[in-house]
């Protein structure tokens, strides 16, 4: 939504036109509250679609922003829920200091893994991420006694929210709690992407030798986004294990790492909402598709997703900003 | 804006309270198993044993009818946070009075909180790691535990089969941990030697290398466990590649591999194979025969197999515990009612332990050989009756156990 500038031609005016609020985004949010008036039996669904949105948001910031492919991004993801998770577990359940050091610890990570990310590109980089999150995975399988392996993470214990809400069965606190953790995530990310910082990652996605010539190194920048992005896709994390006070080896699988590329293709890459978007769609769709016909829902899912693509080859937000300026022009 | 809100509202309070008034009249049953994925099948003949048995002894239990609704927890590979939510929709959204199903163990354990907390019965149709049935007092499982089997397998392996050594292959998992354990355990106790062991991962195993080490080991027999599904075809045909037949070898299994689909892929190889199960679809009595015509006749020919007949007896438990009832469905009421309910199933004589909430069934040997129409098949040739857990009896003997059957923290 935010890459359609229209030319302005001081610097500092577009900056301020980038980060100034809109109408429909301030719309969009107070409408994610509707869930706790309207579907309140939805709630454990929403909270899941938060989780997963939070989860694109990151995505997106290499993936959209920075043109760093990684389709083993659950790799953050699982760190970020297993610390969550093993915390709750070994008698530290307060929330909200569980998931900072999930972020924390997920941060840790991408910043060392960020040296090898960045040395490589293409196709070198789809197979590299893919590696590491099967490396990862094995690794989460065979350490049997820390990770409960294929069993899953059991015992995890949160204590309630602020010391007084308790994680109820209908999702309530669930939801509350993931919501606000969603939104601040978004506010800074959103922060940055507007950023002169914001602007030469863009820069570099589209030319990466360029940009040292005018002042920003791209490597040392690169090494910053994905320590970031490594940050939130592990907030997710910790967000999913303590909400569902459980881990499952799956957090770490290389099919959490492809879900989440589809949603944000789905919804449109670049763009600060095509995450979200992406993720309510796929995730409603899927439940929607799997309890009116549990057996063969996977073929109407292939089907939507080959239709989005089809015809909406810069996701559905993309297709709705190319319909806008068309009649715009028009 | 806020017309529409009021709007909504009053719709969502309509929908709500006509279904409170419907829940008056059914009781709904929220089946959560893997319909589709690497576990699909399973999913498929579980349900085929829930449809079967609503077939012969109709819908209606106690004056009330029962509805079934139907959740696919294979969605994403097996994502145990999936099976979760779904159980908790089931109960805040679908306002089921039960749950049943239960694939793999990692859906139920992830599942026992919300059953905990909602004080819902969950009935498993499958999952079968012992230590289950203990994060619930609101679990009952009408399968097996594994260890039940096993260790009968393992004795029986040492003492009678006159086996001094052996290697075990299972799947990396609670189940094939589990069942690991319990024939390490009693074969030894028998007197026999483990010379090696291995464990296949659970997604997508390439077997091949498994089988090699196999025979370089000369190990004089093998017990292996993997879970049922696609599984256990494609590790008999790389036992048949492998030059492994039990004739070289000795194969001691748990009773997925000498199911249907696998015997057929394994052909004659398969001949020799022992198993301990508690169900073969070839079981001799006049209730299997009926079950057996029963299942061919919704599965295109097809015959049940141990995931059929859990589904079945699943819902003769929660129907014979309504009865009771006089369906109420209130879920300290109803786990009342299960414990200690016996009866004769297509698999022989079983009954829910009282103490554990788990089966306690007989456990056949069984060994595969040809039969009069030119296939192969299960022939079961010895038999130990009223098997309980050994897993939960040990935890028991402890003092490890609650009076409710749950395990102390």
């Amino acid at each position: 939504m935010t890459d359609t500038a229209t030319p302005l031609y001081n610097p500092q005016d577009l900056m301020r036109a980038q980060v100034r609020w809109r109408m429909l985004e301030t719309v969009f949010w107070v409408s994610a509250l509707l869930p706790f008036f309207v579907a309140e039996t939805y709630l454990v669904l929403c909270t899941q679609i938060a989780i997963a949105a939070l989860f694109a948001l990151s995505l997106d910031l290499l993936v959209g922003y920075s043109g760093i492919v990684s389709l083993g991004h659950a790799v953050y993801f699982g760190i970020g829920a297993y610390t969550a998770g093993l915390l709750a577990k070994y008698g530290w359940g307060e929330p909200l200091s569980g998931l900072l050091l999930a972020g924390l610890v997920a941060m840790l990570f991408g910043y060392l893994i960020s040296f090898i990310m960045v040395r490589i590109t293409h196709f070198a980089l789809i197979m590299v991420t893919i590696g590491l999150c099967l490396l990862f995975e094995e690794f989460g399988n065979q350490a049997h006694d820390i990770t409960g392996g294929h069993d899953g993470l059991q015992g995890v214990r949160m204590w309630r929210l602020f010391g007084t809400f308790r994680w109820d069965l209908y999702g309530f606190t669930a939801y509350a709690y993931s919501l606000v953790v969603v939104f601040l995530c978004f506010l800074v990310i959103r922060r940055i992407i507007n950023s002169p910082f914001g602007l030469s990652l863009r820069g570099m996605r589209e030319n990466a030798r360029r940009m040292p010539a005018i002042g920003a190194p791209s490597k040392q920048r690169l090494q910053i986004v994905y320590t970031i992005s490594a940050t939130f896709a592990g907030i997710a994390g910790g967000l999913l294990a303590q909400t569902t006070q459980f881990v499952a080896l799956d957090a770490l699988s290389f099919q959490r790492s492809a879900e989440v590329l589809v949603m944000l293709v789905l919804g449109g890459a670049g763009r600060l909402y095509g995450g979200i978007i992406g993720s309510i769609i796929f995730l409603v769709a899927r439940d929607q598709l799997a309890s009116n016909n549990p057996q063969y829902w996977y073929f109407w899912l292939g089907l939507l997703l080959i239709l989005v693509i089809i015809f909406l080859p810069n996701g559905i937000l993309g297709g709705i900003a190319h319909l806008l300026s068309r009649r715009k022009k028009s | 804006m806020r017309k529409i809100l009021i709007g909504l509202g009053s719709v969502a309070a309509v929908a709500l309270m006509a279904s409170t008034a419907q829940a008056q009249q059914t009781i709904k049953i929220g089946l959560v198993m893997s319909f589709t994925g690497q576990f699909g099948d399973l999913g498929t003949m579980m349900d085929a044993g829930v449809r079967l048995y609503m077939q012969k002894h109709g819908d209606t239990v106690a004056g009330k009818k029962i509805e079934i609704i139907r959740k696919d927890s294979g969605a994403a590979g097996s994502a145990p946070d999936v099976a979760k939510r779904l159980t908790q929709e089931l109960i805040v959204r679908d306002k089921v009075d039960i749950i049943a199903g239960f694939s793999l163990t990692p859906d139920a354990l992830a599942s026992a909180d919300v059953l905990n907390e909602s004080k819902k019965v969950g009935v498993i149709m499958n999952a079968a790691t012992a230590i289950i049935t203990a994060t619930s007092p609101y679990f009952v499982r009408t399968s097996i535990p594994l260890p039940q089997a096993m260790a009968a397998l393992g004795t029986w392996a040492a003492k009678t089969g006159g086996l001094k050594n052996s290697y075990t292959m299972v799947t990396d998992y609670g189940p094939g941990i589990d069942s690991e354990q319990a024939f390490q355990g009693a074969f030894k106790e028998a007197g026999g030697n483990i010379v090696g062991s291995v464990r296949f991962p659970v997604v997508s195993p390439d077997f091949s290398a498994f089988v090699q080490r196999l025979k370089d080991s000369k190990s004089e027999s093998v017990y292996i466990f993997v879970p049922g599904g696609e599984q256990p075809a494609a590790l008999g045909k790389a036992l048949t590649e492998h030059g492994l037949s039990p004739k070289v070898t000795k194969v001691l299994a748990s009773g997925e591999l000498t199911n249907e689909a696998p015997l057929k892929s394994m052909g004659a190889a398969a001949e020799g194979i022992i198993t301990a199960w508690h169900y073969d679809s070839g079981h001799k009595s006049a209730m299997n025969a009926e079950f057996v015509k029963g299942i061919a006749g919704l599965l295109n020919g097809r015959k049940p197999d141990q995931f059929t007949v859990s589904g079945y007896d699943g819902m003769h438990a929660i129907y014979e515990a309504l009865k009771k009832t006089n369906g109420d469905t209130d879920g300290d009421k109803l786990i009342a009612a299960m414990k200690g309910l016996s009866w004769e199933s297509p698999r022989g004589p079983m009954s829910i332990d009282p103490e554990t909430r788990d089966v306690v069934q007989t456990v056949y040997l069984r060994r595969v050989e040809k039969l009069a129409d030119g296939s192969f098949g299960n022939n079961e040739f010895d038999k130990l009756e009223n098997v309980k857990d050994p897993v939960k009896a040990k935890l028991k003997a402890e003092g490890k156990l609650n009076p409710d059957g749950t395990s102390k923290k």
